[in-house]
């Protein structure tokens, strides 16, 4: 059963991912990345990471509800949904990708792996949440202020004018007469 | 299911991801191949996981990759958001000013 299931998953994720640069419209191919992102994540789990296989599939449908959104922002409602070729470059980046899968699919059959070492713990999850929190801390350390600058970086970036841009880097610069707002072509903040 | 058989998968996973990256010229269509490659990436390393080393201390690396890739989709749109305010476009052909 659990062959059937494996091979099931690896034809979906595989098949979608190719669909995703196949179908011609950007809805249609945010919705296949979303269904291979559901079958590695089912793949995942059965690879008893029950923990990493759920919330891989939980982000990324979310992730892709997010950018369909994005993508009727940036295109409107109707581009998103009708169809247009939006390749170039087409065969060099066959080229590329089909070297790249020789090269990856000859590292897997021909390494030699190794045996495998030691069994998987009785609760993986909860052995997850105990390294993060014990021996494998700096993860944890590490990632959250990745995050929390990431936060910081796509804000500064996708805001378009900022108080620091009207009243400089000290926010003291102040309009003609020494006491008003600063004269600025974009008004922005409360009463704009 | 075999080691080796789930990295082929993750293998042809990431040279399709590699495709469409180098592929696509709309700027979120970009990012949808850099995610393709990075689920290949998450496969192969749980693959790893499971089939050699299957210790709790492992799968802190997968949590590593799961980070990079929302990392990798704020970032994306907010560049996206720049090039689109500044350009009114969403194409990466609009975004050469580095160059040469």
């Amino acid at each position: 059963m659990s062959v059937v299931l494996f091979w099931f998953f690896s034809i979906v994720a595989v098949a979608s991912a190719a669909a995703v640069f196949i179908v011609n419209s950007m809805a249609r191919a945010s919705y296949a990345l979303a269904l291979s992102f559901i079958a590695v994540g089912a793949i995942i789990v059965q690879l008893e990471l029950d923990y990493i296989g759920v919330i891989t599939i939980l982000m990324m449908v979310m992730e892709m509800a997010i950018m369909a959104v994005f993508m009727v922002m940036y295109m409107g409602m109707n581009p998103a949904l009708m169809p247009m070729d939006m390749r170039h470059n087409k065969h060099r980046s066959a080229i590329i990708a089909v070297f790249v899968f020789v090269l990856l699919a000859a590292g897997a059959l021909l390494i030699p792996w190794p045996e495998r070492m030691g069994v998987p713990a009785a609760n993986v999850t909860a052995s997850l949440g105990e390294s993060l929190m014990g021996s494998k801390m700096l993860v944890m350390l590490v990632i959250s202020p990745v995050l929390f600058a990431t936060i910081i970086a796509s804000l500064v970036l996708a805001n378009p004018r900022g108080r620091y841009d009207r009243r400089g880097d000290n926010l003291d610069r102040r309009g003609a007469d020494g006491r008003s707002e600063p004269e600025d072509p974009i008004r922005g903040g409360l009463g704009r | 299911m075999t080691l080796q058989l789930v990295l082929l998968i993750a293998a042809a996973l990431f040279a399709i991801g590699l495709y469409g990256a180098l592929s696509q010229q709309v700027l979120v269509m970009v990012m949808m191949g850099i995610e393709v490659m990075i689920n290949g990436v998450l496969l192969a390393g749980g693959a790893l996981w499971f089939f050699l080393a299957p210790t709790p201390d492992g799968q802190t690396l997968l949590v590593v990759i799961l980070a990079a890739m929302t990392v990798e989709m704020a970032m994306g749109f907010a560049v996206a958001t720049v090039i689109h305010r500044s350009r009114n476009s969403d194409m990466t052909d609009a975004a050469t000013e580095l160059h040469g």
